[in-house]
């Protein structure tokens, strides 16, 4: 299903977005004249409370920390009840996520402003719980998806657990577990940028500050790399899965079948 | 009961969350009293408050210290159901008496409302309800109304009045009518959404199942739109959508504008599309072929075949698609108030901006329920479908 990479580098999608990013993010001060030229009747069209790269890095920052303690939680939640002696905990954990995944990212993070506070810590938890839910559906789906075949050859081939562990079963469930925390990063970077409601500085901040200010470009300045920043780590995410494919179909031996995977889909923001 | 069997612990899960809420009860605070909105609570501990009838919420806790150790039968997995129930309509009464006690004592000001302590213990008794649930592996149909049961108790306490000193109600007394109000333009924007979702996402996923080449092009755009940011989408949309009223005053008329109602449906049904038509094609995709054979055979007509036989065997998969849709839309329409549409997303951006706590958990609960529900409703309709086409 997934295009494979261009053959010719300068049709590629992934370094055209990625360079239009980095430009606008260094560069969006030297727009200013075009803001000018677009909104004339704004004084100020230009966001100047903060840098814009300084925001890029708070805003992945946070992404980055929050997504690193769903991946850590999730996946291993997510391997502990495949285990045997966590199978009892697996039915409790996916009906929580199941549930989990119908409360709007918003409402958690919400939610987390009057347990925890205002500012960048509740933030970071609400994300991080958020991002947890689909990092250990795929945890579990990747897991599974790993043939049976497979795990009694590693073990009579006299592989300890964790080299089974390591060396079979994590390999083979890497592109589903992928199509996992690709969910989960995309919906923290649109959750991140609303967290700048919660007292956190996040390129949402331009555009909640323009909304609140009736100032067009503002909210223009940020919604453009918000935006951006998104669709840049979701073309990355697919070129990292169509990779670890490639590389999971290199490992395995050729002439034997493998029951594919279906990748968790993005079903909820 | 044979509890002394092989093996002492029959349920570890049940122990497990048994455990924690043991622990989270003796550490965290039940409530927090605080005597006005701006200085902040002091917590009260859940043994503060077991004095006289209130003690009796411990008998569900100790029937569920009980089960544990009792050997997996149907009976068992009743039994931990009903004291859930009672357990968690109990901590609301609990709650909500010790609130009223309070109100008698303090100004009209003071406020008290769930703390930590008060959250973990009811999640906790909702996950043990849960986990025998699934035990009991009804079938989704009985599995949702059961779930309805277990929450029963809970809801009549919530609109018998038992509970109006908490802040939160407290809160809701004094805006009503904002309340109601949001709950309509709620209500009005997602339903706004899925009229044009599904004259044009099903179309969108008939076309895909049909053309095989076209499905490649489309869903990357619907993929490229659902991956770009909400409040991005409502931001980029605003500029265009602005220039064109004011340049086409027909436009403007109709109530196309940069902020309110309008623009989040269209932000809205862009991004239900994507659920929509891949619900669609992949509900048409898993119809069997036999199926459509044996009509063709049978000298039916393609429309005939398409309306009679493709459609209602891929109406539960459609239905999962506009379940998913619909969930989606109950959350985004929250953030549709950052660009004045209105909903719960005002009351819980206004409670966020003033640092109004309470305000905060006005918005956030009920988009929550709303979301719960939506989606158990439509696994519902969903099985009963799929129980009717088998």
């Amino acid at each position: 299903m997934n295009p494979a990479p261009p053959r010719r580098w300068w049709l590629d999608p992934l370094l055209w977005t990625g360079l239009l990013f980095l430009a606008l993010t260094f560069g969006m001060s030297r727009l200013q004249p075009l803001f000018h030229t677009l909104f004339p009747e704004q004084e100020r069209p230009m966001y100047l409370q903060a840098t814009f790269p300084s925001l890029v890095l708070a805003h992945v920052l946070i992404v980055g920390l929050s997504s690193l303690i769903a991946v850590v939680v999730g996946g291993g939640a997510g391997l502990l009840v495949t285990r045997d002696s966590g199978r009892d905990f697996r039915s409790l954990l996916e009906t929580v996520v199941a549930i989990g995944q119908t409360f709007p990212p918003v409402a958690v993070l919400a939610v987390a402003v009057p347990l925890i506070g205002f500012g960048t810590t509740p933030a970071v938890i609400a994300l991080a719980l958020y991002g947890l839910l689909p990092v250990v559906q795929s945890t579990i789906a990747g897991l599974e998806s790993v043939p049976q075949p497979v795990l009694q050859a590693a073990r009579g081939l006299g592989l300890s657990r964790w080299q089974i562990l390591w060396q079979v079963e994590l390999p083979l469930a890497l592109p589903v577990l992928l199509a996992g925390i690709r969910t989960s990063v995309i919906i923290n970077i649109g959750t991140a940028a609303i967290a700048s409601t919660v007292g956190t500085q996040t390129l949402g901040s331009p555009i909640i500050v323009g909304l609140s200010g009736f100032n067009t470009a503002y909210i223009i300045e940020g919604a453009l790399l918000v935006g951006l920043l998104a669709v840049v780590t979701d073309l990355a995410f697919e070129r990292l899965m169509i990779h670890s494919q490639q590389w999971r179909l290199a490992t395995m031996p050729r002439n034997r079948p493998i029951t594919s995977a279906s990748p968790a889909s993005a079903q909820s923001r | 009961m044979q509890v002394w069997q092989a093996g002492l612990i029959k349920n570890r899960v049940l122990l497990v969350l048994w455990l924690a809420g043991a622990l989270s009860a003796a550490l965290l605070p039940l409530l927090t009293h605080a005597p006005n909105r701006l200085v902040t609570g002091k917590g009260i501990s859940f043994a503060a408050v077991l004095s006289g009838w209130h003690g009796l919420v411990l008998i569900p806790a100790l029937v569920l210290a009980i089960a544990p150790f009792c050997r997996k039968h149907p009976l068992r997995d009743g039994i931990v159901l009903l004291a859930c129930a009672c357990w968690l309509s109990g901590l609301l009464a609990l709650a909500g008496h010790e609130a009223q006690q309070l109100a008698l004592t303090d100004s009209s000001y003071s406020r008290t409302s769930f703390g930590g302590g008060a959250w973990i213990l009811w999640g906790l008794g909702w996950l043990a309800a849960a986990d025998a649930l699934g035990q009991l592996k009804l079938g989704p149909r009985n599995t949702v109304l059961v779930a309805l049961a277990v929450l029963a108790p809970g809801i009549g306490l919530l609109f018998s009045g038992q509970l109006s000193a908490l802040s939160v109600l407290k809160e809701y007394a004094n805006r009503r009518d904002v309340f109601d109000a949001a709950l309509s333009r709620h209500l009005e924007i997602v339903s706004a959404t899925l009229v044009p979702t599904l004259l044009i996402g099903v179309p969108l996923g008939v076309i895909t199942f049909r053309r095989t080449w076209l499905r490649g092009p489309v869903f990357s755009v619907l993929n490229l739109i659902q991956t770009i940011p909400s409040i991005a989408l409502f931001g980029l949309l605003l500029a265009p959508l602005a220039a064109l009223a004011t340049h086409v005053p027909l436009l403007a008329q109709w109530g196309i504008s940069g902020i309110g109602v309008t623009p989040a449906v269209i932000a809205l049904t862009l991004y239900s599309l994507l659920p929509m038509a891949r619900g669609t094609a992949a509900g048409l995709a898993q119809v069997p072929a036999a199926a459509v054979e044996a009509a063709r055979g049978m000298g039916m007509s393609p429309r005939q075949i398409f309306w009679q036989v493709e459609v209602p065997l891929a109406l539960p998969v459609l239905l999962s698609g506009l379940r998913i849709t619909t969930v989606q839309a109950i959350g985004l329409t929250t953030v549709a108030a950052l660009i004045g549409a209105g909903g719960f997303g005002a009351i819980m951006f206004q409670g966020l901006l003033s640092s109004a706590l309470d305000l905060v958990l006005l918005g956030a609960i009920p988009v929550i329920a709303l979301a719960i529900a939506a989606d158990a409703l439509f696994k519902l309709l969903g099985s009963v479908l799929g129980e009717r086409g088998q």
